[in-house]
This record gives structure tokens, C-alpha cells and sequence, in this order.
């Protein structure tokens, strides 16, 4: 069989990046460039900031995916780009030049679901992996419980109805000090402290248990902050972000274990920026062992934004004959599944 | 010479293909602004009717800016893909130049005028002599009192274009002091047959890009920046008078 060759392009939120992919599950390349630093003088992700980033970045990262994979545009058999969802601004900068780059070299062109691609990191590094499996889609932007019925195929279960888990994290961090971006930083912290030593809300919700509400723990958090400070008291941060992150995980690992259960699946992955969490990692690990689940998970590099998981993405959508048009927009708001 | 022109800086997206003294094709749409979705399809449209074959152009010309800022990176980056995809050099051609090169030759003052919101307009002074284009004021985003205080005190006869003018215009008659006009519907919004034949210009004298380097010139800095900027203005100035 000869091979696919797929170079892929990132530009949803903060980091330029590119990639190219064979057969769909090999890593010839995977360059980010992340504009991090920059952002965090703002304390978060500034839109304007990122776009003019990315088109000053992208050709040299393309350029340099290109020349580490020792890939020529002339070797690829298409193009995929996320389109969706994301900063518009952002997205169209990597829509735009990957479809002039398709045009240019008469290449098909496939528009990738950002957060289909990061389900599909799960591919990269286990080969045995495939459809159906329960995957829990965790990030800055996104909290989703859904199988992965076949390539491309979601059902979703459930989903954030106010916060994402990432944003929650975010706002924890930004309240106690810790700047942006807030997963880390709490992660790190977390570690001198004792999860078990402020009770925080695990908030169910009522007609759905598979949904996730994070609003509520966050205002747990921000009230019991106000609370010390009116009385005068010192509040251990560590403590409050172990507290915090434990009350999180918890909810996470209970709905997907209910979900698992219930719709009796038995391969279980997570995905997304927060999916690099090492206590979520470990609460996953441990829930999923004891039930006899098989647990996967991308490394922490392919849980970040990065076009190797669009370009998994991608293959599979190459392979099943989707083909987007010159007239590709930017979707900020792309919903999963839709095309 | 066969140079690729783009321009989706304003609401006008424009494609030309011009070969020496020859416009070959140009597509200009003064429609919605949805660049993303017309731009490319423009220019395959463009390339299917003139048989074009894009390896065969020497150079891609696009509208640097100023303009709309998501406008300006939608050609820049189909710009930066067809440069690295075809490995041909870029021409960033500012937009007010390329404005300007609508009225060729004209006498007096040229100067364009782009609506660039915060009550500024984005514009530039030009005018022609030896039949090339001279810039008497470089291009600036400022309010247009003082656009046209600087024009009253040049004295001279001034044309006015681009998607300014519908905007100024009571303002220019009221206040200014010397004779004008404004150019007419065919010449007075960006076309990207201007950007191409000043991009032929831009590429005589050398003022090429590689795709990588290339970037829009936005003449402002991003709303977070200014504000950051601001901010930290305003505790210095505080933190002196403690």
C-alpha cells in the first residue's frame, strides 16, 4: 500500500503549528509555536495578539514541519487545517494559507474539528486503539463526555453547562495569584497540599448525569477567598488548590465512570489541554484499573494544541472522501460532529 | 512581468493578474465583507477563464495595509501560502499606495482615505511627479481634522478617494480651505489591478519579500496593547507624584 502523506495546520487559540502525518497514525513532524509568554502579560489569550503571531510565524512553521518530516510539498496527498472551533481571527489565518497552499498544488483540502483532533491524539502513540471507546474532552474551551462511535463519529453524552473545566482553573488560578495559565500552575501547587483539607461542592446535574457544571465550585472558591480575607485569615494556597483540583477531577472521574458503566464501554481516553493534569491522569488510571477498563491517554505534547492531531484527524476524514471547497470559512463556534 | 494582485483590506475583495502593460484579468467584488469565503474562489475563477498557470507569475502583490485588521491577514495569508506553495516572492504593497496609483499621473495632491474607525481615518498624502508616485506624507492612521489642517496648510488641489470619503465627506467640504474632488466609482476603492501594476513598480526597484517574512502593517497596535500601554502610563505618572 503506498502511504498517505497529510501536512496538517493549527491556529485556533495560541500556538502556530504544523505537522506531517503518515498513514494517519505516524509523526513525521510537529512543530508549535507557542506565544505563551506573550500572553500571559495580559493574563489570558489575547484574539488580535494571536492572529498577527500566527501570520508572522507560519510559513516557518510549515516550513520547518515540512523540512523535519524531509516531506516536500510535492510528496503530501492533502491539506487538513482546523476550521473550527477557536478565535475566528485566529482560525482564518491558518484557513487562509492552507487552502492557498491546496489551491497552489492542486492538493484536497480537509477541514478538521479542533476538538475531533484532539480525540484523535489518543491514535498517535496506541496503535490499538481504535472505535468504539468513551473519551472525556477536556480543555480551556471544551468539557465533553462522548463516544467515539467510528472515525469521525461522535455521540455526545454530556458537556459543560457554564464553565470549562480548563476555564475553572484558569479563574482558581487568576483569584489566588498564580497568573495565567491556570492548569499548570495549579497542578504544580496542588502537590504541597492537602486535597482532603477544604470540602468544595461537587455539583451534579440534576437532569443529565453526564453534564458538568463548574461555575459552582469556582464560586465556592472565590467566596471561601472574600470569607478569609474579611476575617483576617490566611489561606493556605496549596490546600485550596488541591481542594479545588480534587473537587474537579472527582466530578470528571465519576461521570465518565458512570457513562462507562452504563453504556458498558471498557476503553476509556481522555483528551484536550487539561487531559495533561497529572492528577486527573492518575484519578483516571486508578478508576479505570479498578474496573477492568483499559486507559489511554496522549502525552502531555500531543494534549496541547498541535496540528499532529489534526493531521490524525484529517487522514481519517481524507480516507471517508471529505473534501472542503476554496470557499472554507472559519467556524469559531464549530459544533462536534457537524461538518 | 507577470505579477498576482490581492487586496481584501476593506470591504472591496479584488484579484488581478496583470502581465507588463497588460491587465490579463481582474475581479473586483464591492459587495459583503465574507474575504474568507470569496477570495480564493476569486482568483480560481480568474485562473480557469485566463489559463492561467501560477507558476508562471514572478511575484504575488498584496494590500499590506492599513485596513481591517482580519480583512489585511486574510490576503496576507493567502499571499504567504501561494509564495511558499509556487516559491515565488512577495510584494506588500501599502494600501494607501495602491489607492493612490488609481489616479496615475493626476495633478495635485492624492490622498486616500480609509474609514479606520475611532474617528481616524488610515490615509497617506501622494501625489505624481517624473510619472511616479511620491509620497508627501506617509501613510498614518489619524483623525481627520488634523488630515485636513496638514492639507489646508499644502495649499494645493487634492483628490480624494477610497471608503473614507462617503464617510468625511461633509467634513472635508466644511472645513476644507483649497479646492477638491473625489474620484469617481471606478477608481475610487482598492482594486487589486493597482496593487499589482505599483507591485510591478515595488519589484523593479527591488522591494520584494520572501512569503516567511512577509506580515501586514496594521499602522496600529492591538486595543489590549494600547490599553496595557495606557495603564502603564497612567502608574508611572502616579507612582512619580508620590
Amino acid at each position: 500500500m503506498e502511504d498517505t502523506l497529510i501536512l496538517a495546520i493549527e491556529s485556533s487559540c495560541d500556538e502556530t503549528a504544523a505537522s506531517v502525518v503518515k498513514n494517519g497514525r505516524t509523526i513525521l513532524s510537529n512543530v508549535i509555536s507557542s506565544q505563551i509568554e506573550l500572553h500571559k502579560l495580559y493574563g489570558g489569550v489575547v484574539p488580535e495578539i494571536a492572529s498577527r503571531k500566527h501570520i508572522e510565524k507560519i510559513n516557518q512553521v510549515i516550513g520547518a514541519a515540512l523540512a523535519e518530516a524531509g516531506v516536500s510539498l510535492d510528496q503530501l496527498d492533502a491539506i487538513g487545517v482546523t476550521y473550527g472551533p477557536g478565535l475566528v481571527g485566529a482560525l482564518l489565518v491558518g484557513v487562509a494559507e492552507a487552502k492557498a497552499i491546496a489551491y497552489a498544488k492542486k492538493l484536497p483540502l480537509v477541514g478538521v474539528h479542533h476538538i475531533e483532533g484532539h480525540v484523535s491524539a489518543n491514535y498517535i502513540e496506541h496503535p490499538d486503539l481504535e472505535p468504539p471507546f468513551l473519551c472525556l474532552i477536556v480543555s480551556g474551551g471544551h468539557t465533553h463526555l462522548v463516544i467515539v462511535k467510528d472515525y469521525g463519529v461522535f455521540e455526545i453524552l454530556g458537556r459543560t453547562r457554564d464553565d470549562a473545566a480548563g476555564e475553572a482553573f484558569d479563574k482558581v488560578a487568576r483569584a489566588i495569584g498564580l497568573g495565567y495559565p491556570g492548569g499548570p500552575k495549579i497542578d504544580r501547587l496542588s502537590k504541597e497540599g492537602n486535597p482532603e483539607a477544604i470540602v468544595f461542592p461537587r455539583a451534579k446535574v440534576g437532569d443529565c448525569p453526564y453534564d458538568f457544571s463548574f461555575s459552582g465550585v469556582k464560586s465556592a472558591v472565590l467566596n471561601y477567598l472574600n470569607q478569609a480575607q474579611m476575617k483576617g485569615e490566611e489561606v493556605n494556597r496549596a490546600d485550596l488548590a488541591a481542594s479545588f483540583q480534587k473537587a474537579v477531577v472527582d466530578v470528571l472521574v465519576e461521570h465518565t465512570m458512570t457513562a462507562a458503566e452504563d453504556y458498558h464501554m471498557d476503553k476509556i481516553a481522555i483528551a484536550g489541554g487539561v487531559a495533561s493534569n497529572g492528577t486527573l491522569r492518575a484519578a483516571m488510571e486508578k478508576a479505570c484499573g479498578e474496573r477492568g477498563y483499559r486507559f489511554y491517554s496522549p502525552s502531555p505534547i500531543f494534549c496541547t494544541d498541535n496540528a499532529a492531531m489534526i493531521g490524525v484527524a484529517a487522514y481519517y476524514e481524507y480516507k471517508k472522501g471529505t473534501r472542503h471547497g476554496w470557499d472554507l470559512n472559519a467556524v469559531p463556534n464549530l459544533r462536534l460532529g457537524e461538518r | 512581468m507577470k505579477i498576482l494582485g490581492l487586496d481584501s483590506s476593506g470591504i472591496v475583495a479584488s484579484v488581478a493578474v496583470v502581465e507588463d502593460d497588460n491587465l490579463v484579468a481582474e475581479y473586483t467584488v464591492n459587495y459583503k465583507k465574507t474575504h474568507s469565503q470569496t477570495l480564493l474562489p476569486m482568483l480560481d475563477q480568474v485562473a480557469k477563464m485566463t489559463e492561467l498557470d501560477l507558476d508562471t507569475i514572478d511575484a504575488v502583490a498584496v494590500a499590506a495595509g492599513p485596513g481591517s485588521f482580519t480583512g489585511l491577514r486574510i490576503g496576507s495569508a493567502t499571499a504567504k501560502g501561494l509564495g511558499l506553495a509556487l516559491k515565488k516572492p512577495l510584494i506588500g504593497v501599502p494600501t494607501v499606495e495602491a489607492l493612490a496609483y488609481n489616479l496615475y499621473d493626476a495633478s495635485g495632491l492624492i490622498c486616500p482615505i480609509m474609514d479606520a474607525r475611532r474617528s481616524q481615518v488610515y490615509t497617506g498624502i501622494y501625489r505624481f511627479a517624473d510619472h511616479r508616485l511620491e509620497t508627501v506624507e506617509d501613510q498614518m492612521a489619524v483623525p481627520i481634522g488634523e488630515l485636513l489642517e496638514k492639507l489646508n496648510r499644502y495649499g494645493e488641489k487634492v483628490i480624494f478617494l477610497g471608503d473614507g470619503v462617503p464617510v468625511f465627506r461633509s467634513v472635508i467640504e466644511e472645513t476644507l480651505k483649497v479646492s477638491c474632488s473625489f474620484a469617481p466609482a471606478h477608481v475610487n476603492k482598492q482594486r487589486a489591478a493597482a496593487v499589482a501594476a505599483l507591485g510591478q513598480v515595488y519589484y523593479r526597484d527591488g522591494k520584494i519579500q520572501t512569503a516567511a517574512e512577509h506580515a501586514p502593517d496594521y499602522l496600529r497596535v492591538s486595543q489590549a496593547e494600547r490599553e496595557r500601554a495606557e495603564r502603564e502610563r497612567r502608574e508611572d505618572q502616579t507612582g512619580e507624584k508620590k
